[in-house]
């Protein structure tokens, strides 16, 4: 060993020894986290908007959390329940969690089940309008068998118990704090909402609606040293750029939560030398939808986009096929996420458990694509570039909502598209009422009056049976719905809804990775039902004076904020 | 006067009414829904629960009809309440913000103070330098002096505030780091270093404002100036023999004011408004700011509430001009 590799080796472990040497609960100051959209509530229950959860998550915790690779960690209890501890038990229908003996609320009074119980209780009543609600679908009965164990007992064996309290969407609330609060009343307590007693690592010392959240060390905390920050702050408001600016080049904040900028932005912001950008990848995947049915202008209102009338330019598997097949997904990576993103063929990216190692649609291909759509019978008879069969041009309408970013692919995919004779009309509507799902409006996803749109989608938590259960035949969008649903494609395939039915019914772990890439397939790489683009990261941005930030795609990013550190 | 002016609030009554169903209808009939921006993981089902808990599935008469109790009566009942510790308000449902569930009212009230020290400190800076160059640039008409101001007025009046705004974050923020890029609102001025704080990151906004109201009420003055340098009556206080300053800033400004105070009066409202843009780029957590937030978040009671309190102000500053106008002209008379 030379004088060079001891040196190295010195200052690797004088690194590893930093978190050991900093100077246990309230030592570090002030954490300074600007969000570009501000905090509207403390009470996740009331809205899942991500700033919402993230802020309430510095001070409300669930059972059990995600972890950076996904996996379920103990947060409020002893273990993770498992078939072989006997917390979850052999017929799947219940799971039964023991709570940390001796654990306090941030006011000093003691958690128990009980506050457990109160709280799937509370989510659970009428007009509450709960926001979590569908985390607690399926539990019959939530009960306290002691003071510090709670027993959930489903109404059908359940493949994946860990929805109801595990992760940030929902965490315990106090049931002394909120007993008044129940159903209608819910909405009508302020005072609660903006200042939930915890567990967490940090206790609400101030709130300002869509402003500022202010924060300070939970003096009942259970681990003695921690949190290191004294205060912390989220501050919102303004937008990506600014709350980036504010951490790589001011550095007036240690963390940007969502700095979505795109690639040459981030590399003059990075140029500041003040922090940099970290990125987590879930499973949230920008896609391209086709319509298998027929968005025809000339169709009547009620019939139009309905399974009564197949699209008949996108009935035919070899023209979706063609279209996936033209679109260079590097390309369009390289324009518009830079390291947010990365090249995708999966509607189920991840976890790599159950992802499909499907790569086929990331190299382009223009000249197999022309092959295919000759072979479909699509042909140029008349020389004016668009392709024609029976006399119908292959003409598109393609949607999206409006985003500098999602033009860019718009304009992008309408040139490749072009190039093999599809001749693409582009739509752009407000995000608002692309998702706001309202009914009466033309524009919205679920009506889908095109040929494409495009969409970014993701599944919560890290099982996708409920994500894959969204495109059964059932789940179509249509006027004796209401206009609900989320299978925009009107997909039907009955192998499909087979396979959901039996995904719900499967309980070993292997069995089910097996059967969610199959299904994963059929949408993608077999039936080319849904194009899928890029996996998109979630980009924040953090100082180089953090320490301690792990970044998860899972959970909460606050979700390890006890451990966070200023370096000195 | 005093029964013109009751009049004219009289007559405002019905004018308000009809404004307020064309505010409500405008912005329910606006495509969007208040559940646009929940994540997309959410199922539809559970997303149709949480409109029917805020009650937005009613008919949109009932949600007008509630709106309008909750806003002449209830409110009003719980504002007494916090006067005098009466108990009027019984518990009734208040106005809510769909986005928030807090109380619209107390959003308002915790925004108010922003909004008028920043936006009524740029307003009243922009008064004390435009005013001056306004009347020095009509005085010496066409000089150096009037050329500068001319230029330097077109580019505060036709430069965007978030291409300005942006502009001195970066100039003044991140490259020179003299103030901050970003408005602090949980600063409490309490001794003379928070109140340097104060000043300082209010210097940013307050510049951006003051440049572009400026540029407009300096043009006011000096065209208002320029008509009433040429009257004779201007010209007779000369041939009298007074100084030039009397003349000036006696005879001439006096009278060249009158249509500068009716726009400066026009122009409370935006006081209380706020300014949508300053405050999103300088994160000052004014009215103007909740607007904008409330407008992509489809929070109509927050949206309708807001826009109503600028009509109510509108239509009470214009009452407000318009008697001004009867003070300072002693040609016009309100019987």
């Amino acid at each position: 060993m030379n004088c060079k590799s001891v040196l190295m080796l010195g200052s690797a472990l004088a690194l590893a020894g930093l978190p050991a040497l900093a100077g246990g609960r309230g030592t570090d100051g002030e954490l300074r986290i600007t969000f570009p959209q501000a905090t509207s509530t403390l009470n996740p229950y009331l809205s899942s908007g991500t700033k919402d959860v993230y802020a309430a998550s510095m001070v409300l915790e669930p059972l059990a959390g995600f972890d950076e690779n996904g996996a379920v960690y103990a947060r409020l209890v002893t273990e993770v329940p498992s078939l072989e501890n006997g917390g979850i038990s052999a017929d799947y229908k219940t799971i039964t969690w023991k709570i940390i003996p001796g654990l306090k609320w941030s006011d000093g009074s003691a958690f128990t089940a009980a506050d457990v119980v109160f709280t799937g209780d509370y989510c659970r009543a009428s007009d509450s309008g709960c926001a979590q609600a569908f985390k607690f679908d399926g539990i019959d009965k939530i009960e306290a068998v002691d003071d510090l164990t709670v027993k959930i007992t489903f109404t059908a064996p359940k493949a994946n118990p860990f929805n109801a309290f595990v992760g940030s969407q929902t965490p315990i609330i106090q049931k002394a704090q909120f007993a008044n609060c129940m159903g209608a009343a819910a909405a009508a307590c302020t005072e609660q909402n903006f200042a939930p007693i915890g567990t967490g690592p940090f206790r609400v010392t101030g709130f300002t609606v869509n402003d500022l959240v202010q924060y300070e060390a939970n003096p009942e905390y259970r681990d003695p040293a921690k949190p290191e920050f004294a205060t912390a702050i989220i501050k919102g408001g303004g937008d990506s750029i600014a709350s980036a600016r504010q951490v790589l080049e001011t550095g007036e904040f240690d963390y940007a939560w969502n700095t979505q900028i795109n690639p040459d932005l981030q590399a003059q912001m990075l140029a500041a030398g003040k922090g940099q950008f970290i990125m987590g990848f879930g499973t949230n995947t920008e896609r391209l939808e086709l319509n298998l049915t027929d968005p025809s202008p000339d169709l009547a209102e009620g019939e139009r986009s309905t399974a009564k009338f197949p699209n008949p330019r996108l009935s035919d598997v070899r023209v979706r096929r063609a279209l996936s097949m033209a679109i260079d997904r590097t390309a369009l990576n390289d324009i518009g996420y830079g390291a947010g993103g990365v090249p995708n063929c999966n509607v189920v990216p991840a976890p790599a458990f159950y992802a499909s190692d499907n790569t086929g649609c990331l190299t382009q291909d223009i000249e197999g694509a022309k092959k295919l759509l000759e072979e479909a019978g699509w042909v140029d008879s008349n020389g004016d570039g668009v392709r024609e069969k029976d006399g119908m041009p292959l003409k598109l309408l393609f949607q999206t909502t409006n985003n500098p970013v999602r033009q860019d692919f718009q304009a992008l995919i309408k040139g490749w598209w072009a190039e093999i004779g599809v001749e693409t009309e582009l739509k752009v509507i407000d995000p608002g009422v692309f998702f706001g799902g309202d009914p009466a409006s033309p524009d919205t996803a679920e009506k889908f009056y095109a040929d494409v749109e495009m969409h970014a989608n993701n599944f919560d938590g890290t099982d996708p049976e409920a994500y894959l259960a969204a495109l059964t035949t059932d789940k179509a969008p249509r006027p004796e719905t209401n206009w609900i649903g989320t299978n925009y494609n009107r997909f039907a395939n009955p192998e499909y809804d087979a396979l959901s039915v039996k995904l719900a019914q499967t309980f070993d772990m292997n069995e089910r990775a097996a059967i969610a890439k199959q299904m994963n397939d059929m949408i993608t790489k077999d039936g080319m039902v849904t194009l899928p683009l890029i996996l998109r990261g979630n980009l924040s941005a953090i100082s180089n004076t953090l320490g301690g930030v792990k970044v998860n795609a899972w959970d909460s990013e606050l979700w390890n904020v006890a451990d966070w550190y200023r370096m000195k | 006067m005093l029964t013109y002016a009751l009049r004219r609030l009289l007559l405002a009554i019905p004018t308000l009414l009809l404004i307020s169903l064309i505010i409500f209808l405008m912005v329910d009939l606006a495509p969007g829904s208040p559940m646009s921006e929940i994540p997309r993981s959410i199922p539809p089902e559970a997303r149709q629960k949480m409109i029917e808990a805020l009650g937005a599935d009613q008919p949109v008469l009932v949600r007008y009809l509630l709106w309008l109790r909750q806003f002449f009566l209830i409110e009003p009942a719980y504002l007494i309440d916090g006067w005098f510790g009466t108990s009027l308000g019984g518990g009734a449902q208040r106005i809510l913000s769909w986005q928030s569930r807090a109380p619209v009212f107390d959003v308002i009230g915790q925004r108010l103070g922003q909004t008028m020290t920043v936006i009524g400190a740029g307003y009243v800076i922009a008064v004390l330098i435009a005013v001056p160059i306004g009347v020095y640039s009509a005085y010496r008409h066409y000089s150096w002096f009037d050329q500068v101001g001319t230029f330097i007025a077109m580019i505060g009046y036709s430069v965007p505030t978030f291409f300005t705004g942006v502009l001195l974050i970066v100039i003044f923020a991140v490259n020179l780091g003299w103030f901050p890029s970003y408005y602090d609102t949980s600063l409490t001025v309490t001794d003379f270093a928070t109140f340097k704080r104060q000043v300082w990151q209010m210097a940013l906004p307050v510049t951006v404002l003051a440049l572009f109201h400026a540029a407009e009420i300096s043009r006011y003055t000096r065209s208002s100036m320029l008509d009433n340098l040429g009257q004779d009556y201007v010209r007779t206080a000369r041939a009298k023999g007074l100084l030039e300053p009397q003349v000036v800033l006696k005879h001439a400004l006096r009278n060249s004011l009158i249509p500068v105070v009716t726009v400066l009066a026009l122009g409370m409202p935006s006081i209380f408004g706020g300014s949508i843009i300053v405050e999103q780029v300088f994160k000052v957590n004014g009215i103007g700011a909740a607007l904008i937030g409330a407008i992509v978040a489809n929070d109509l009671p927050m949206v309708q509430t807001l826009t109503f309190i600028f009509a109510v102000l509108i239509v009470v500053f214009n009452l407000v001009a318009d008697l001004l106008y009867g003070m300072l002209d002693p040609r016009i008379r309100y019987e």
